[in-house]
């Protein structure tokens, strides 16, 4: 602990240490308590992504950080282990319809008889949305995460045995099966397009009341006056907290390192006794946990999740994450969530604001005039603001897709590191500043 | 016995369109070691162009009109819509050959890994155009042949049929005329040690182009074939022809082995047998299987073939070394 040279270590244990300085630590700390301030909507912090994502940001924040969870998943695999996988979204479902089982509604007797898969010939529709156990979250959660790591290791005699390219094209494949699965079986998924009510994220003891119940405004143990949003937040905060520490702890343990010995080099991490397959397939495995859990909380966070949503762009999602943040690392995979989940949201916030000075003249009225088109004649422009008719001017919508697109080309092309990269490179000029190193 | 003939047919129908995009693949990987993602929107492009040369009389964004388009409400005939095809095949391989030099020529000597990611980004950011254009009712491509079919016996044989297996014949045809010609060459020597295949004097980055500009022109023939009246496209680019039917030859690329031509031919031939023979004999378990089953079969084929093959059956196993 020394205050004076805050990057200087001076033992192992702390060089082995999640924050090796003080800096690390408090910048960590004083982090959390900057989200809880903007979450809290305390006077100033409030307003900053109000500014960037609109007064219901707290929406697209929760998704994001339930992508986060997965995306860290998924950094295991691809960052830590060098398997790459493309069929993370079929673990998310995996988790989701586990705990939509578990945790779903109580029917009567009769909507279970929906329950049964192949009850007869998709007759039963309007019955479902009504089976499930009713059990409380902390057991729907945890089996969320379990049956997925299942269902994991249960693939991976395929998964392992294959490299590189064959490994990602078989996870497309399961991706494919897992959208099948849920047009099969709508008396789990509910309707392939619409879905089905999911599990709330109240917390209780059992079937009874909740404990802390977390889908209603009001006060939270009695003192603290949160509304619906605020409270899932935190939750899912307390939960992307839990998940990270974990993860990094996974990282510096020793099969955390026997992991990154197969990521450099199969062959020579067999060499030196590292069983090849049993570590790939414990990567598998605990990469497949994060996506159900993540799963599971997305698919309750949301509460309109369908069988259609797990399909392969979800899974792409998450290879854009862990590329434009920076793979193999934890610090990247979260601000590449963050980066890539928030980024459509703020450039519709943005569409919005620029149209607004639509008539406004000067510098900002002929940006708003050359780049968004009313649908008018002799209006051109390539974003078009009303949302009727398909054709040229592509919606804010359609442009997010493209921007997307661009982005993870542009990332592998100039930043392979991704945004841990630049933010290494922006620390290193500044480590030396004024000298150049 | 006539349903068998006829599920044979369309077995082999569908194996050449499989077998024609499954060659796009083979070629780019080959000769750049990318495998390619975007392969969907390209040919979902490639098809528009088509619609393009066939169903307008000038082209968009540009001031002189087609020559040799039809006559506005009339079809084309069966020469001039060859000659149609042909530029749409063209327009087709210089979008590959763009791509390319935007996007692929920069990322050389990457990762495997990092470039099939960008061709990843290039299907998420070419398709909200494609599919912007289509638009809800979509366009058609005027099949001179249209819906007409073949009687023989009783058995019913779509004219489509013979055009997608004379398309297929056609373009492994060129392929292997290709691979014996200077280019080819130059492309395997590439294919098999690009450093060395430098240091002999070849024009690297010449083989990517070629190689990009065939393989788009190969994946919008398959398109533009897998759009005609048998298939549920029918006859127009539309969201039936949504890149998701690419990702099904990806398991007849894998069965063949990513770096073998002759091996998409097979690999073509038995994924389309497994799904149209699965889709025509256990019909009866629609009510069990769900709708649709027969499209994941192929996924399920390339499954239990990996788990005993993991290089394929004819790819070249890679020699792992320290």
């Amino acid at each position: 602990m020394s205050f004076g040279r805050p990057l200087l270590r001076t033992s192992y244990n702390q060089d082995a240490s999640i924050f090796p300085t003080v800096l690390q630590k408090g910048l960590a700390i004083g982090f959390v308590l900057f989200l809880s301030a903007m979450a809290l909507d305390l006077p100033v912090f409030g307003d900053i992504p109000r500014f960037f994502l609109g007064n219901t940001w707290l929406d697209p924040v929760g998704l994001t950080l339930c992508f986060a969870i997965a995306a860290l998943g998924l950094n295991i695999l691809v960052g830590v282990t060098g398997q790459v996988s493309l069929g993370h979204a079929f673990f998310m479902g995996t988790g989701a319809y586990t705990a939509v089982m578990l945790g779903g509604n109580v029917g009567n007797e009769e909507s279970w008889k929906a329950c049964v898969p192949f009850h007869d010939n998709l007759g039963l529709l309007d019955q479902q949305g009504e089976c499930g156990l009713g059990l409380p979250i902390w057991i729907w959660l945890p089996a969320s995460a379990l049956v997925a790591a299942m269902i994991g290791v249960l693939v991976s005699p395929a998964a392992v045995k294959v490299r590189g390219l064959y490994l990602a094209i078989v996870t497309i494949g399961l991706v494919f099966i897992g959208l099948h699965l849920g047009r099969m079986l709508p008396e789990i998924a509910g309707d392939f397009e619409s879905g089905r009510k999911w599990p709330r994220l109240d917390i209780r003891l059992w079937k009874g009341d909740p404990v802390v119940e977390m889908t209603e405004d009001g006060k939270w143990f009695g003192f603290l006056e949160l509304s619906e949003e605020q409270k899932q937040f935190f939750f899912l905060l307390a939960m992307v907290l839990l998940m990270t520490w974990l993860a990094k702890n996974l990282v510096r343990s020793r099969t955390g390192r026997a992991l990154q010995a197969i990521r450099d080099r199969d062959v020579a991490a067999e060499v030196m006794g590292v069983p090849e397959f049993k570590y790939k397939r414990i990567g598998f495995a605990i990469s497949s946990a994060y996506a159900g859990l993540a799963g599971a909380l997305f698919a309750s966070f949301t509460g309109r999740v369908s069988p259609v949503d797990f399909g392969l762009l979800l899974s792409v999602d998450f290879i854009a994450i862990l590329l434009i943040g920076g793979a193999g690392t934890i610090a990247g995979t979260l601000m590449g969530t963050v980066f890539v989940e928030l980024l459509p949201k703020s450039v519709e916030k943005g569409t919005a604001w620029l149209s607004g000075n639509l008539d406004a003249g000067g510098l900002l009225g002929g940006i708003a005039n050359f780049l968004l088109t009313s649908g008018s004649a002799g209006d051109f422009g390539p974003v078009s603001i009303s949302a009727t008719a398909p054709g040229w001017p592509m919606s804010v919508f359609q442009w997010n897709f493209v921007i997307y697109g661009v982005l993870i080309v542009v990332f592998l092309i100039f930043e392979p590191l991704g945004l841990f990269g630049i933010w290494l490179k922006v620390r290193n000029y500044w480590k030396g500043w004024p000298f150049s190193y | 016995m006539i349903t068998l003939i006829q599920t044979i047919s369309k077995a082999v129908a569908l194996g050449s369109i499989y077998a024609i995009l499954g060659l796009s693949y083979v070629l780019i990987f080959k000769g750049t070691q990318v495998l390619n993602f975007a392969a969907g929107a390209i040919s979902m492009a490639g098809a528009l162009f088509m619609s393009i040369m066939v169903a307008d009389a000038g082209f968009p964004f540009l001031p002189f009109s087609n020559p040799i388009a039809p006559d506005p409400g009339e079809t084309a005939g069966m020469g001039r819509w060859l000659v149609l095809l042909l530029m749409a095949l063209i327009l087709g391989g210089i979008l590959g050959l763009v791509l390319e030099r935007v996007a692929i020529r920069p990322m050389v000597g990457q990762p495997l890994f990092a470039l099939a990611v960008i061709t990843l980004g290039l299907e998420i950011a070419i398709q909200p155009f494609n599919l912007d254009a289509v638009a809800i009712s979509g366009r058609s491509i005027g099949v001179p042949w249209g819906t007409e079919t073949w009687e023989i016996g009783g058995a019913i044989f779509p004219k489509s049929y013979l055009a997608a297996v004379v398309a297929a014949a056609l373009s492994f045809g060129f392929v292997f005329w290709f691979y014996r010609s200077r280019f080819g060459v130059a492309m395997r020597a590439v294919a098999f040690d690009q450093e060395a295949a430098m240091a002999q004097g070849i024009n690297v980055g010449r083989v990517f182009a070629i190689a990009w500009g065939l393989g788009a022109a190969l994946a919008t023939l398959a398109a533009i074939f897998f759009a005609m009246a048998p298939w549920p496209a029918a006859g127009v680019v539309s969201l039936e022809i949504h890149p998701v039917w690419v990702f099904r030859v990806l398991p007849v690329i894998v069965l063949g082995g990513l770096d073998s031509v002759v091996g998409v031919i097979y690999g073509g031939l038995l994924i389309a047998g497994f799904e149209i023979f699965a889709g025509q004999y256990l019909a009866r378990f629609t009510g069990v299987l769900g709708p649709g089953y027969s499209t994941i079969v192929p996924y399920l084929v390339m499954l239990v073939v990996l788990l005993v093959k993991p290089y394929g059956l004819f790819g070249t196993a890679e020699i792992r070394r320290v």
